[in-house]
């Protein structure tokens, strides 16, 4: 009589692992996060933790603030240097892979471990630690990943519209600036993903960097869990932030490649 | 008559030291059509590149109305090419594809000036949006793609894909127009529309095109001279009409329309002889019984009773196809040596039916025989082996070691074998030509030297043999170094 749930070895059974563990692991922690942003420290429920955020009581706001223009400078920052970097490699060495793992190589190199040995660098040239070593480090851990997707794209263009450019009258200015660049956007736009994402949410480098003297977004969301200062519910909440900022940025991005689309199709 | 635009000189170009293009010098008339045609890897567009300025030659010269444009960048050449696959830029709109050429072009603005120094001062500008639209517009309207406009590129279909890339290099308004296969990647409906379209443009416009092909078809239809072209050397260049009735070369008339290459001899002015019949033909000048090729066309074959008074000579027919316009006839001939030949005529016969076949005199187009036997340079390696193209052939010989020979062989007493390693060096087949009772092929050896080789089974172009010879066939000469007498 109780045939309601029976269990077959279809291939769909394959993917009940993966899901049992994206539901143990991803949604209920979020959750948890979700309910702790709405608990006090005696676990009734309140406000007060948003508050506390939204009027930058404990400095949240501006740490946010803060994030976000590191994060903005590190992709500009990471853009120009990635760019000519990616086109000359595409340019000159399309064949040659080695030039190409010469730029992915330090990915290879735990990040902490290379950040540490910055810092180490750093402090032996005698360099005051602050905000220009912080950005340092960011483009460091971060231009390999907007060099790559570059480099894909760029790669993959057809050589024959750099050729119908010539034909037309463009001159190499023109031909760049008219055909390379605007092919390759897509690449942009996912090098831009790839670096700011990531760099607005970052901790350990801003920290070892500066000697703790630049606290940023991903900082702040670290010590509010830690066990000093104990404030799950702030944290909570700035983590819940973070998320509605990766999804707004995910959303713009999906917008400007489908508006490629988009016009490609029109 | 002589008011020439383009003249290529003694161009070569190579890749790596491979030659692509070997030494074409060709002039191109103001207006005229003219079809590059050729088998894949002959050189053709290679050529076009050239004019175009995506390559350089290796050497030689190109002139644009009589400068020197050889090294001048295709930005700066009053030439646009019209590419294989359109390379429409897919992040622009057709108007934008068409209007690109037009927003790099600079005019001059008002009238030549003259600047304190003396100089003649001529101001340039863009053109305006206004000009650019009606350009565009007029350009949209030639190709018949007028609400177009706004579309991107890639929802078009091929054939409106084609229109807007002639549309955006012939609204630049060039000198000379560059088509690369363009239509190759069209149904033949659309094909057979375009090309007519094409001559169209060509006679409105008055501008010189220069055509890349490999459709013997198409280049019979719509050029005023075609260039042949095979292995980077020009074969022939004339009008569509001169080119077919009197092909240059065995290679020429094989690779233009279908027709039957035979052997025969000369035996004297206006009489050729294949397989033992005489006939009577048109052409004199020719040494006394020299081998030569004989071409006649399949509808040049006129097919008659065998007690016809015309009956030249008898024929078993092989095969009878209706071919909508003509039958195609296979047919045996009798002779010294039996000769598989093709006619298209009116006609129906059966298989197995005798036949009486009558050519008209000037339908033999008798031509020089490219090669007469095979010669090449050797090494004596050791007593009774022969080194030539990096192999080590058997032979007869008493010459001592290392002396350098002449070496000649016929062209049936090249063996060839289907597995290269049964042979004695490897070679690739380059062409194949049916020659009625046999096929000759040009054999090319990985040290680039080409043997003739009549072979009685069939090979396809670009299969791997391998080449073995008789010792007794091979016939050394010992070469005497002249320097040191």
């Amino acid at each position: 009589m109780n045939k309601k749930f029976k269990f077959r070895l279809t291939r769909r059974a394959f993917a009940y692992p993966y899901m049992i563990f994206l539901l143990l692991f991803v949604v209920v922690p979020l959750v948890i996060i979700l309910i702790n942003a709405f608990l006090d420290d005696n676990s009734k429920f309140t406000f007060a933790n948003f508050a506390e955020f939204f009027t930058d009581a404990g400095g949240g706001l501006t740490v946010l603030g803060n994030s976000l223009i590191i994060g903005l400078v590190t992709t500009v920052i990471c853009l120009a240097i990635g760019y000519p970097c990616a086109y000359f490699l595409a340019k000159y060495h399309a064949s040659n892979r080695v030039f190409v793992l010469m730029f992915i190589l330090p990915m290879w190199v735990n990040f902490l471990i290379r950040t540490l040995s910055t810092k180490a660098i750093f402090m032996a040239m005698d360099v005051d630690l602050g905000m220009g070593t912080v950005l340092f480090g960011m483009v460091y851990n971060y231009l390999p990943y907007m060099i790559l997707p570059l480099h894909t794209t760029l790669v993959s263009i057809d050589h024959s519209y750099i050729e119908a450019a010539e034909d037309l009258g463009a001159d190499k200015l023109n031909v760049f600036l008219k055909t390379v660049l605007p092919l390759s956007v897509p690449g942009i736009v996912s090098g831009i993903t790839m670096t700011f994402i990531p760099a607005i949410s970052t901790f350990a480098i801003s920290e070892i960097l500066s000697s703790s003297k630049i606290f940023l977004f991903g900082d702040a969301i670290n010590m509010h869990f830690s066990k000093t200062t104990n404030s799950f519910g702030v944290g909570s909440v700035m983590s819940l932030v973070m998320l509605v900022l990766v999804i707004v940025a995910n959303v713009i991005v999906n917008l400007t490649s489908k508006d490629e689309e988009v016009s490609s199709v029109l | 008559m002589d008011d020439k635009i383009i003249e290529i000189k003694n161009v070569c170009k190579s890749y790596s030291d491979k030659p692509v293009v070997k030494n074409i010098s060709l002039s191109i008339r103001r207006g005229e059509f003219v079809t590059l045609l050729g088998p894949s890897g002959c050189g053709k567009t290679t050529t076009l590149r050239m004019i175009a300025g995506f390559e350089q030659p290796t050497s030689g010269t190109i002139l644009f109305n009589g400068e020197d444009i050889t090294t001048l960048p295709p930005h700066k050449r009053n030439i646009n090419t019209v590419f294989q696959k359109y390379a429409l830029f897919p992040h622009l709109n057709v108007f934008g594809n068409i209007a690109f050429g037009l927003k790099m072009k600079t005019i001059p603005d008002g009238e030549p000036k003259t600047d304190k120094n003396g100089k003649t001062v001529q101001k340039m500008r863009h053109l305006n949006k206004a000009e650019i639209n009606d350009k565009v517009n007029a350009a949209l309207k030639m190709v018949d793609l007028e609400d177009y406009g706004h579309r991107a590129v890639n929802s078009l279909s091929g054939g409106q894909q084609q229109r807007v890339a002639i549309a955006r290099a012939l609204v630049n308004e060039p000198q000379v127009l560059l088509l690369d296969e363009p239509l190759g990647a069209l149904d033949l409906k659309m094909r057979k529309d375009m090309q007519l379209e094409l001559m169209q443009m060509h006679k409105q416009l008055g501008i010189t095109f220069v055509y890349v092909t490999h459709d013997q078809e198409e280049a019979l239809t719509m050029s005023d001279t075609i260039v042949v072209m095979k292995d980077g050397e020009i074969q022939q260049i004339g009008n569509p009409t001169k080119v077919y009735d009197e092909p240059a070369n065995a290679f020429v008339a094989d690779f233009i329309g279908e027709s039957n290459i035979l052997s025969g001899t000369m035996v004297k002015d206006f009489c050729v002889e294949i397989s033992g019949h005489r006939f009577e033909c048109v052409d004199k000048g020719f040494k006394f019984n020299e081998p030569i090729d004989v071409i006649i066309r399949p509808e040049d074959i006129k097919i008659v009773e065998t007690d016809d008074k015309n009956c030249l000579v008898e024929a078993d027919v092989l095969s009878c196809v209706f071919k909508g316009d003509h039958y195609q006839v296979t047919a045996l001939t009798y002779g010294d040596e039996r000769n598989e030949i093709v006619i298209h005529d009116n006609v129906e016969v059966n298989a197995g039916d005798k036949i009486g076949l009558y050519i008209k005199p000037f339908d033999f187009h008798i031509m020089h025989k490219s090669r007469l036997i095979n010669e090449l340079e050797g090494e004596i390696w050791e007593e009774n082996v022969v080194q030539m193209c990096d192999g080590k052939f058997p032979c007869v010989s008493s010459l001592e070691e290392g002396t350098k020979v002449r070496v000649k062989v016929d062209f049936d007493d090249v063996e060839l074998t289907d597995d290269e390693e049964d042979g004695t060096i490897g070679a690739t087949i380059i062409s194949s030509i049916y020659k009625g009772s046999y096929w000759q092929y040009i054999v090319r050896t990985d040290t680039y030297y080409d043997f003739f080789v009549d072979n009685d089974y069939e090979w396809s172009i670009g299969d791997r043999v391998g080449i073995k010879i008789a010792p007794d066939k091979i016939l050394l000469e010992e070469v005497r170094d002249e320097q040191e007498v």
